[in-house]
């Protein structure tokens, strides 16, 4: 999220596009209520009427998978109509920017497109992004109009690029009537008014698609141009749907960067640690090379220095892609022998899951680490699979539940808080930290002891956090210090890359600078502001509540809205009740050149050589749909990569001709193996059921707890339907579409089974992230007799 | 139906029916149950709610180390006191009650160190000891197997290839950074989590 939870309650016009907040995020409710309450209008897009549709003051029903078109309707409306926040778009955006005479879009595809060996056999499209740039002068300047009339100009090229997406063309895509889109875009649209802020709510109905990353992007255009970032009441907000799934990806989970958002270092881009600090983008950005070795002293200590560049070899260097779908169909060529699964369960929250438990028997060994028995780490206790033709070795080690450990977590405001250990551990059952930190210390004993390849990362890894590790001490690592007096740091604007300084993660530094009183346990209430809470916990990146807040003001340093100033200058300095992003030691003028800090333009980016499809966000149908692409010829994607060429369907054929759709339920969470395990919480909801419309039962002679299979090319399950004008069918390209809404929270481990749904869900995933396509697939269901 | 008092109390199970139908009057009555209060003696610590990403906070009143009631934390500033159904449940995840309305631990809970072996039908039960050196025993024979020290063009790239980690979103900061650490200086490549899901 850009702003926070609290923030919603300053919102003019709220969209909530792609999720169910009302059902998956219950408490935020509250603050969307709350500006309610002050006037402001809610809008739900979503395939279903669901609960928080029943909260809006508009329901804009979606063809599962069109928020693309239905994204780019809203720009053009805002564009032909003239309701963009002009200053705004001037001063804070690359609107003006000239681009390079070279670019192009012609149906469906941009400038530079080669079709490229996707490394598994097939082929895909990878753009040469040079023409994706800006024209400048011989003095490597930047050319502009400001005028914005300039053809070559960001804005007149969007103007041209987004004329297609007309409200009449995007209701045939996305099978909304066209007055309830044009009461959206109006209303939405209404937020370029400088004096309003809309906020943009989003979830994995918008990133779970081939093209969920264009959606985000498109989202962050549309904020853009109306002038709603760094904004009380605006942003661009992802209400993330693990309570630390923030925290996660800071830290880095994830194949492709280390903590802090860096890439990791990759065998062709980055071979030395001088070629990696090269690659540093501009912006604020160009003090990479500065948390990088500060990382690298973290890690390795008294044995990072500048004569072996603070070790930066021990670090592996990436070959190729590694995310969940491509590590699944390695695991599936036999190249990966073992598998530590901590606290995560892909045996049923994967795509394709029962690929996934099948090659899980191919694996030498797995550890899995979690509270109760999940279906991963039993997959060979599945009924119907013979354990004995299974050779895995498997262990699973008993974890502490989260209040049975101390530690900090982040929620989707970034918000990191302290949670302190509760109760004690019951039997075996020990924290994650504990796991991991006796792990690692068996495995370095063992290097130690018996020598081995390359053990030089391993014993000489800055490790020691006590006998039974203390999560405060990690926490000050993560925080950052100085190498020679060992004094903890309270901002990453400390960091050097001499050595001098060691921090894990530098977007945490200042969360934990102070041993006895850290910053992420504070528990002090504002008295006033604008909910900010500045002293409760700590946000990174450096307690900033609402990122570009730069923006909140216009170059003068007036805030946009007077009755909500974020930032108001003085004449000397600034009234503010948020901690700046940006220069505030600058005269208002001369900040506002660089409102958007982290770009090397200083400007929010309309348009960008950052994504791998194209410079603008460009409608494509998801991977298996039952419509032709309306907008150009090309039917999908062109950037993704087809993991598996036979699990798509062919909606020609006939035999699955409807469009399925994945979401949760409030009462349980993601897999299910917590909630399944909790008997208030199975009482309440106790099994799987699939949601259709009163007319696709009436086509297939249905009642509600009626026994269906739905099946798709990649597999089949078995659960009753639940018949709900909740779900309709959609009028789109001159077709009826009807939909299946299938929950996913089973599996057959737990006080509650049931079947695995995301048996049926395709591996395929988003050009950018690889994120599968959860949300929108071919599927067929039939009456069990 | 006629229900008694300690029949009343097990059945709302919540400590504030039990101070409200106290202050009420039913003083004669709310002696019997004085004993099985459920907040006595207990000391608050606070804790943010597991599931979802509000990062609502949750009170844990605990007694003799035992977590004996959840409720949410009025003073914090997001939720205002206020839970869903996955978070006003929170204790369930430690306790289910039993016949007798007593709390007992809950029995899905895996508390002992389990290991399958090879074309084993069930679990053993094993010590830490051993698990954990037999597991840094396999990591590290997979690992010695497959390591890749230099690619083609003499790069040094240290990896291996043939070990994912995956996990997780509902580990704290530390624990992932430690995870971060630990799997990178093994050299591996393959690691993910359900954030790309």
């Amino acid at each position: 999220m850009t702003n926070h939870w609290i923030d919603y309650q300053h919102s003019d016009v709220m969209m909530n596009i792609g999720l169910n907040t009302a059902e998956n995020h219950p408490v935020s409710m509250k603050w969307i209520q709350k500006a309610k309450d002050r006037g402001g209008k809610l809008i739900c897009v979503d395939p279903r009427f669901t609960r928080t549709a029943a909260m809006s003051d508009l329901y804009v029903p979606i063809r599962p998978g069109t928020n693309l078109a239905f994204l780019n309707g809203m720009i053009q409306y805002a564009l032909e109509n003239d309701l963009v926040h002009h200053e705004y778009l001037i001063n804070y955006t690359n609107a003006a920017y000239l681009v390079n005479e070279a670019y192009h879009f012609e149906d469906g595809m941009f400038s530079g497109a080669r079709l490229m060996d996707d490394g598994i056999g097939g082929e895909k499209v990878v753009y040469d992004r040079t023409t994706w740039s800006y024209q400048s002068d011989e003095a490597g300047q930047v050319l502009s109009d400001e005028t914005l009339e300039d053809p070559r100009c960001v804005y007149q090229l969007m103007k041209q690029h987004f004329r297609r997406y007309d409200l009449q063309t995007v209701s045939e895509i996305i099978g909304c009537p066209l007055e309830t889109l044009q009461a959206c875009a109006a209303l939405f649209c209404s937020t370029g008014k400088p004096e309003k802020a809309g906020n943009i709510m989003y979830a994995m109905g918008i990133t779970q698609f081939t093209h969920g990353a264009e959606n985000v992007r498109a989202i962050a255009i549309l904020q853009a141009i109306l002038g709603n970032m760094g904004r009380p009441g605006g942003g661009v907000n992802a209400q993330r749907g693990q309570s630390n799934v923030q925290g996660s990806t800071d830290m880095a989970m994830l194949y492709h960067i280390i903590p802090g958002y860096m890439p990791v270092p990759s065998e062709s881009l980055h071979p030395t640690l001088e070629a990696y600090h090269a690659t540093s983008p501009g912006g604020y950005w160009a003090n990479r090379p500065k948390f990088m070795n500060s990382l690298l002293k973290a890690f390795w200590g008294e044995h990072a220095t500048p004569g072996n560049d603070y070790a930066y070899d021990y670090l592996p260097k990436i070959d190729k892609e590694r995310s969940h779908i491509a590590t699944s169909k390695y695991m599936g060529d036999g190249e990966i022998k073992g598998m530590v699964c901590w606290a995560d369960n892909p045996a049923v929250g994967g795509p394709t899951a029962a690929r996934k438990r099948k090659n899980s028997a191919k694996l030498d060994w797995l550890v899995s680490v979690d509270i109760f028995e999940n279906e991963t780490a039993t997959f060979w206790k599945e009924p119907g699979v013979n354990p004995e033709e299974i050779d895995t070795e498997v262990f699973l080690l008993p974890a502490a539940l989260h209040m049975e450990r101390d530690g900090s977590i982040s929620n989707s405001g970034r918000w990191i808080q302290w949670r302190y250990a509760a109760g004690t551990p019951p039997g075996d059952c020990h924290s994650d930290l504990w796991i991991v930190d006796r792990l690692f210390r068996a495995v370095r004993d063992a290097y130690q002891v018996d020598g081995g390849v390359f053990p030089d990362p391993i014993l000489k890894m800055n490790w020691d956090y006590g006998e039974d590790a203390s999560s405060a001490r990690v926490a000050m690592e993560i925080n950052g210090y100085d190498t020679r007096t060992g004094e903890l740091l309270t901002s990453f604007a400390q960091l050097q890359d001499d050595g001098s300084t060691a921090a894990g993660c530098w977007i945490y530094a200042g969360y934990y600078a102070n041993e006895e009183e850290p910053a992420c346990q504070r528990r002090i209430r504002e008295t006033e502001g604008v909910g900010n809470h500045p002293e409760w916990a700590y946000a990174w990146p450096i307690n900033r509540r609402i990122l570009y807040n730069r923006c909140s003001a216009d170059p003068a340093g007036n805030s946009w809205n007077p009755d909500l100033p974020l930032f108001q200058w003085n004449g000397s300095g600034w009234n503010r009740y948020d901690v700046p992003d940006f220069n505030a030691a600058l005269l208002p003028e001369e900040s506002a050149r660089n409102a958007f800090i982290m770009t090397g333009e200083g400007r929010a980016r309309l348009f960008s050589n950052g994504m791998v499809e194209g410079p603008f966000p460009e409608h494509y149908e998801p991977w298996e749909s039952p419509l032709a692409n309306r907008v150009s010829s090309v039917q999908f994607n062109p950037c993704s990569t087809v993991w598996y060429p036979d699990d798509r369907a062919d909606y020609a054929s006939g035999a699955f001709p409807l469009v399925a759709t994945t979401y949760r339920l409030s009462e349980h969470y993601q897999t299910g193996m917590m909630t399944r395990n909790m008997p208030w919480l199975v009482e309440t909801m106790p099994e799987l059921f699939v949601e259709i419309s009163p007319t696709l039962a009436a086509d297939h002679g249905l009642v509600s707890g009626d026994q269906v299979v739905v099946s798709s090319q990649r597999g089949e399950f078995q659960a009753p339907v639940c018949v709900t004008p909740r779900v309709k069918s959609f009028q789109a390209g001159g077709k009826t579409i009807e939909m299946v809404g299938i929950l996913w929270h089973w599996g057959y481990a737990g006080l509650s089974k049931g079947p695995v749904t995301n048996d049926v869900a395709p591996s395929i995933g988003d050009a950018n992230t690889t994120i599968p396509e959860y949300k929108a697939f071919l599927c067929q269901i039939r009456k069990v007799v | 139906m006629e229900v008694t008092r300690r029949q009343f109390l097990k059945v709302s199970g919540t400590a504030a029916a039990a101070t409200t139908l106290y202050g009420i009057g039913f003083r004669e009555v709310a002696h019997g149950t004085y004993r099985r209060f459920r907040l006595h003696y207990a000391h608050e610590v606070t804790t943010i709610c597991p599931f979802c990403s509000v990062g609502c906070g949750i009170i844990c009143h605990v007694r003799e180390g035992q977590v004996v009631n959840t409720e949410g934390d009025p003073d914090h500033p997001i939720n205002e006191g206020a839970l869903c159904s996955k978070g006003s449940s929170l204790l369930n995840m430690a306790y289910v009650y039993d016949e007798k309305g007593k709390p007992v631990p809950n029995p899905s809970r895996v508390t002992q160190v389990l290991y399958r072996r090879p074309g084993g039908a069930d679990w053993e039960t094993v010590d830490w000891d051993w698990a954990l050196r037999t597991i840094a025993a396999r990591i590290k024979k997979t690992r010695d197997d497959t390591f890749i020290t230099q690619n083609s063009q003499g790069v040094p790239v240290n990896r291996t290839p043939a070990i994912a980690w995956l996990g997780s979103a509902m580990c704290n900061n530390e624990e992932n950074y430690l995870f971060h650490k630990m799997t990178r200086s093994l050299g591996l490549v393959n690691i993910d989590h359900c954030a790309r899901l």
